[in-house]
């Protein structure tokens, strides 16, 4: 639909420029501009469109809050004193000195590398499990009910579980993350190889693809749409876990550095972390999305 | 000498619970290699049933599918089928819709470059080389089913299926899309078996016509020959007298003897 809609624009623009030249012959008088620089003009504004209202949602929002917290006895800083508490951590993001004073930058990556981990191990699982679940009818009445049950429980319920069974708080901590995103990753792939279309499966038969044939060529495209919304929620709640986990946990990460820096007293550095956090959650959902974006091109139904 | 192929006593009841229906009942039809055989019916008699059940996608209650004289009970690309909806797997290029089976049917038997020629023989086939690359919803109704034809041709079936092809196409595309296929048939030999509603495309392109009662029960109720010679041409025949009677007599059968009983 949407490439439908990318197609007819141009037409349209030709017929309405041909309409006006015809209609008014004045109009090839006036000064060309470069198309070029017309299409730059219009990409430019199609951006600031976009960006320019946040940026002043942003700004009254800094404004306010730094005319509410500038008051003595306020509790928490105002944005200027945030961004001079934290200067050295915004500039110096990369410094070491050992144990867990190091830099921002440290503490993002090590959280990243654990969501990382058991992130991609449950996206495999994942899309196994709900491969099974969506395929066999019978793994679906066996296993259905006890995801469905699985799935409520926090994440953080699983982590005392989890340090009593690995005994160590790296391992713990990649296992909530994988036990917080797999669920939706297995539901929402076993809907999408539920609604692959009984066309295709024909299809399937009469060229005769064996079973991993059929799993590559057809389940996996097929189910695609399907499958990366899973991955999408699922990387949301493990960037969601991953912190209270390590709050827990302790050692180098973003979320011990935040309770690290609670017992510290030094509330602009939450602040700090926070934003990081927020812009990290956010870079890694348009990963995913870029992602599913790049592999079902073509895939919408027609 | 064997009939090519056989359908044999073949009876469907398809059962859901405690409540079963009848669908087909006794179907006799032998196949000649090369011939053009259509099957028409009211909607609801269970053609396409029975299209599935020679295909192998669906089996059958009673009585076996015989391909010289061997029994075939699972989908195969000996049989292969073009779909009413096209099918093609919309992640896939044109060519590569066609190349999936090419690749599978030919694994052994051609090298790369051989089956890369020979996927891009039947797009020839169908004049659709000039869309390899497209993807399935960059092209139209007609182009598609086009593709749909040249992927099942590609696998080389011993009896092409065409599962009311021309049924989601306009009125134009359909006349040009039958044009095509007719050509094939005539070029290629193909044996085919067709199932419609359409009682035009029926005379035009079927060496036999098998005309079904309604279900449930259907049973196959009257066989004609189609004795109009071939090439045909689609203009001629609207003023020749013997496609006018057949025209004739499949009408006679389908809205007198067999009107389309509402409820049903």
């Amino acid at each position: 639909m949407n490439m439908h809609a990318l197609k007819t624009e141009p037409d349209a623009v030709v017929e309405a420029v041909v309409v006006a030249t015809t209609a008014a012959p004045v109009v090839a008088l006036m000064p060309k501009r470069p198309p070029l620089a017309e299409k730059y003009a219009k990409m430019a504004k199609e951006t600031a469109v976009r960006v320019v209202p946040p940026l002043i949602v942003l700004a009254l929002g800094m404004l306010f809050w730094e005319l509410v917290c500038r008051r003595a006895g306020s509790t928490l800083p105002p944005p200027s004193r945030v961004f001079k508490e934290t200067k050295e951590l915004i500039f110096d993001p990369f410094f070491d000195r050992g144990g867990i004073d190091k830099g921002l930058f440290w503490h993002l990556s090590a959280s990243l590398q654990r969501v990382f981990l058991g992130y991609s191990l449950a996206a495999v699982a994942g899309i196994g499990l709900g491969t099974l679940v969506g395929q066999s009818v019978w793994a679906m009445r066996g296993l259905d009910p006890i995801f469905q049950v699985l799935r409520t429980i926090p994440p953080l319920a699983w982590l005392p579980l989890s340090l009593a069974a690995f005994r160590d708080g790296q391992p713990s901590a990649i296992f909530v993350i994988f036990i917080t995103s797999i669920w939706p990753i297995i539901i929402n792939t076993a809907v999408g190889i539920r609604n692959i279309p009984q066309d295709y499966r024909n299809v399937a038969a009469v060229v005769q693809l064996n079973p991993l044939e059929f799993f590559w060529k057809i389940m996996i495209p097929a189910a695609a749409p399907y499958i990366f919304t899973g991955l999408r929620i699922g990387i949301g709640l493990s960037w969601l876990a991953i912190v209270a986990a390590e709050m827990l946990i302790g050692g180098v990460g973003i979320g011990f550095f935040i309770w690290d820096a609670w017992n510290s007293s030094h509330i602009s550095e939450i602040i700090l972390a926070l934003f990081y956090v927020g812009i990290i959650g956010f870079v890694l959902d348009r990963i995913i999305a870029g992602m599913a974006k790049f592999v079902t091109r073509g895939t919408a139904l027609n | 000498m064997h009939p090519y192929l056989k359908l044999d006593h073949i009876d469907k009841v398809f059962t859901r619970g405690s409540a079963s229906t009848e669908v087909l009942k006794d179907i006799n039809l032998t196949i000649d290699k090369g011939e053009y055989v259509s099957i028409i019916g009211h909607s609801g008699c269970g053609k396409s049933t029975l299209l599935n059940i020679v295909a192998g996608l669906t089996t059958t209650t009673m009585g076996c599918v015989l391909l010289e004289n061997r029994e075939v009970n699972s989908p195969g690309p000996d049989r292969a089928v073009v779909f009413q909806n096209h099918s093609l797997l919309p992640w896939l290029t044109v060519y590569e819709n066609v190349r999936l089976g090419v690749d599978k049917v030919f694994a052994s038997s051609k090298t790369r470059g051989e089956r890369d020629a020979w996927t891009m023989h039947n797009l020839n086939l169908v004049q659709m080389a000039h869309a390899k690359d497209k993807r399935p919803s960059e092209i139209s109704g007609g182009m598609k089913q086009r593709v749909g034809i040249a992927r099942a041709l590609a696998m080389e079936p011993k009896v092409l299926l065409l599962d009311e092809p021309f049924g989601a196409l306009d009125a134009l595309t359909r006349a040009h899309l039958q044009d095509s296929v007719m050509a094939l048939h005539q070029k290629l030999g193909n044996t085919i078996l067709m199932i419609t509603h359409d009682v035009d495309e029926a005379v035009l392109l079927s060496d036999r016509i098998v005309m079904m009662t309604n279900g449930p029960s259907a049973r196959i109720g009257e066989v004609l020959d189609v004795p109009l010679a071939r090439p045909r041409k689609r203009l001629e025949l609207a003023t020749n007298a013997g496609y006018l009677k057949c025209r004739q007599r499949v009408l006679e059968f389908l809205y007198e003897r067999h009107r389309f009983v509402e409820a049903a």
